[in-house]
């Protein structure tokens, strides 16, 4: 290789500045720190938070530790983000295809749905969900329940709770059904390829996923009971429910706000994917013998993903972090408990802002890998 | 090579530049702040973002409110003019950082003082302006009329980053009682999810419960449990390592409830002047050379009575007057049966 010191002197000079900068900013920082008193450290993580969450997914109170204070905040952000992402992938994806309706009402009523959602704030979306909604929503002893068991009011959605016998075996069931339809659907793929035959491996599919846990609930041992929740006075005018799951309401209305929201943006990356098939693909389909829906499975949707899934990608990204905005509402995400009630406590700003944002990171690219992962899956082969 | 050398000269004038800037912050000099102030013309002050009483703004954004004077006495003792205070307004997230920052000089925002804050995170706490301490309120019609009608699974709103999140949950542990903390970041939206009925129960300071009660859609319908259940005592902040600038905080501060000891009004300043008390003298600048300890006139303390006001006047004029807390209970001076007692300015 020929050393070539036009070209390497430029890039070796701006590296060097990027370091220079990195470390003038880190030394300065320390600098001042240290004229203020202020303690460098992560031995804080260890240390007793001592303050309560509203609504945590593992066992938590105020004395346990800033780093079970860190894991139930992250456990809260993914847990919006994925119901955000699966939200918003069905309503992105039935909204995208009613936009291309040949019914003037469907194709119209989306259209207006993607102008209205998507031109809007996000931040004054999650208010109004929370605030408007919030003051719309029944007291809880005035609330009729929805089919006998399920209550919707300002304090939370209350279910009732699942109490599982064995559930281990309930689960072994699930996941011997999963391994058989992986079974199944290779079987049939090597069948059609060998003697041209197709397998109904959908109906095979869904019939395994009914008949192994009903099984399990027949032989195996499993049972399953539901607690519902009962209304509790707590003083002469405030009530609450016991027994059951309370959802909080700040959960609902940041998952509605965040789902709405993003769902308008993956509609038109699956409007634009679909519209991005060439009109000749479908006829030429027509034309050697497939029906409409075989069209759509076999040949418009493979290829319309290849354009969808990259900006399809960017929305779960932005979904996530996006969810960052719980804090205004109330919702005890990663931001609300770590990066406010702990960085507060401590005031162990750079550290707790330095875990924040590389943990935001960490999510993001993992999201990142699994997309281009799939992605990759379904892009052209060369054969 | 051209281009190169062209790159070079930029780097270098970049580096000359940064160079500057850290001889600059590597200078230590006698109060860093006090020079930057006067250089800049205006006090740089943290306040709250909307507490009635403390530091509230109103539509045409003037700020007023006992917190808001603390920074008006600064300015008027080092700048001269009372009005020339720049507010920021923070959440109580925000406050701690911005001040350790340096984004601004004084913090005076309703903040407690406690060993954690003044002894870890560089800051430094210099007095009282307000004795305050944590209350519930409730719906008047709720039956409830003290903290042991509490039940199981209350939820009570609060906000996040103060030491109100802490007192709470050694309230309810204390009591044996399992409730729902629901935590805003900002207090416009606990008052807005309180009043909508999300909470049984909204908990902060007392003086902030009684002010926030105003903005409530309808303030009759609520009422402050008698009980506190935590000192409180809230005070301006300053950063670590300039003592000059926490001297003069501090003592801006002590002025203003001294004055009101003496009788000096903003009214009467100046005729204090011939006063036959020499602690009086002192305070209006007519003896003694105490200004300059700080590097200031002799007139500072002057200037804050006839500007500001005193203590007393400050309170009634921000929190007697509206309503908010028309007894002045603990914040009373100690000659008259409160515990505010200051040392002499002497």
């Amino acid at each position: 290789m020929k050393f070539n010191i036009k070209k390497i002197a430029p890039q070796l000079l701006t590296l060097l500045f990027v370091i220079l900068v990195f470390g003038f900013f880190s030394y300065n920082a320390q600098l001042n720190m240290e004229n203020r008193g202020i303690d460098f450290g992560y031995g804080f993580l260890s240390q007793e938070s001592s303050f309560d969450v509203q609504f945590s997914l593992i066992e938590y109170d105020g004395s346990h530790s800033y780093f079970r204070a860190y894991l139930v905040g992250l456990l809260n952000t993914i847990l919006v983000s994925v119901i955000g992402i699966i939200l918003a992938t069905i309503i992105g994806v039935i909204v995208g295809i009613a936009r291309l309706s040949s019914n003037y009402l469907i194709k119209n009523t989306a259209a207006f749905y993607v102008e209205f959602f998507r031109n809007i704030p996000l931040l004054l979306q999650i208010f109004f969900w929370y605030f408007a909604a919030l003051r719309a929503l029944p007291l809880p002893q005035d609330t009729e329940s929805i089919m006998g068991v399920f209550y919707l009011t300002i304090k939370g959605l209350f279910v009732p709770a699942f109490i599982w016998e064995n559930f281990n075996i309930f689960i072994y069931s699930i996941i011997a059904a999963v391994i058989s339809i992986v079974v199944i659907k290779i079987y049939a793929k090597r069948k059609q390829e060998n003697e041209g035959k197709q397998t109904p491996v959908f109906l095979i599919s869904i019939g395994l996923l009914f008949v192994l846990p009903l099984l399990s609930f027949l032989i195996g041992g499993v049972s399953l009971s539901f607690e519902i929740p009962v209304l509790k006075k707590l003083s002469k005018t405030s009530y609450i429910y016991e027994g059951g799951v309370g959802i909080p309401p700040e959960l609902i209305a940041l998952t509605l706000a965040l789902s709405l929201y993003t769902a308008t943006f993956i509609a038109e990356c699956v409007r634009a994917g679909i519209q991005g098939v060439g009109k000749g693909q479908k006829e030429a389909a027509a034309s050697i013998g497939l029906n409409p829906n075989q069209i759509l499975k076999l040949v418009v949707m493979p290829q319309a993903l290849r354009i969808i899934i990259p900006p399809t990608t960017n929305q779960y990204l932005n979904l996530t972090k996006n969810s960052s905005l719980a804090a205004a509402i109330a919702y005890p995400d990663l931001v609300l408990i770590f990066a406010g009630t702990a960085l507060m406590q401590t005031g162990k700003a750079i550290e707790i802002v330095s875990i924040t944002m590389l943990t935001y990171l960490s999510l993001s690219l993992s999201i990142s890998v699994l997309m281009n992962w799939y992605n990759k899956k379904i892009a052209i082969k060369e054969k | 090579m051209f281009k190169i050398v062209k790159q070079l000269t930029s780097l270098v004038a970049v580096f000359a530049v940064l160079f500057a800037f850290t001889t600059e912050t590597m200078a230590a000099k006698k109060s860093k702040t006090l020079k930057n102030t006067q250089k800049k013309g205006f006090v740089r002050c943290g306040v709250s973002q909307g507490l009635p009483g403390f530091s509230n703004a109103d539509a045409a954004g003037n700020w007023t409110g006992v917190d808001v004077d603390v920074c008006r006495a600064v300015a008027a003792a080092v700048l001269g003019d009372a009005s020339k205070v720049k507010f920021t307004p923070l959440s109580a997230k925000e406050r701690f950082t911005a001040l350790t920052s340096g984004e601004i000089d004084v913090l005076s925002r309703n903040t407690t003082w406690t060993l954690s804050r003044d002894a870890d995170i560089g800051l430094t706490f210099v007095g009282v302006n307000f004795y305050d301490g944590q209350g519930f309120m409730v719906r008047k019609n709720s039956g409830i009329n003290s903290v042991n009608d509490f039940k199981d699974g209350i939820s009570a709103c609060t906000n996040i980053g103060t030491t109100t999140e802490l007192n709470m949950r050694d309230f309810f542990n204390s009591k044996g009682i399992s409730y729902e903390p629901v935590a805003f970041e900002k207090a416009d939206e606990v008052v807005a999810a309180y009043d909508a009925g999300r909470c049984d129960t909204y908990t902060t300071d007392k003086s902030g419960l009684a002010a926030q009660r105003t903005k409530m859609s309808n303030p009759d319908d609520h009422m402050v449990l008698p009980e506190t259940i935590s000192k409180e005592p809230l005070g301006p902040v300053v950063r670590q390592g300039d003592a000059v600038w926490e001297d003069i905080v501090r003592w801006s501060l002590n002025t203003m409830i001294e004055a009101e000891e003496y009788g000096i009004t903003s009214a009467n300043a100046d005729m204090m002047k011939t006063s036959d008390n020499p602690a009086i003298k002192r305070l209006v600048g007519a003896e003694g050379e105490l200004g300059a300890a700080f590097g200031l006139d002799n007139e500072w303390s002057l200037r804050i009575i006839k500007q500001v006001g005193n203590y007393g006047e400050s309170y009634e004029r921000n929190i007697a007057a509206p309503g908010i807390l028309p007894d002045r209970g603990p914040n009373q001076l100690w000659t008259k049966g409160g515990i505010l007692y200051v040392p002499p300015a002497r």
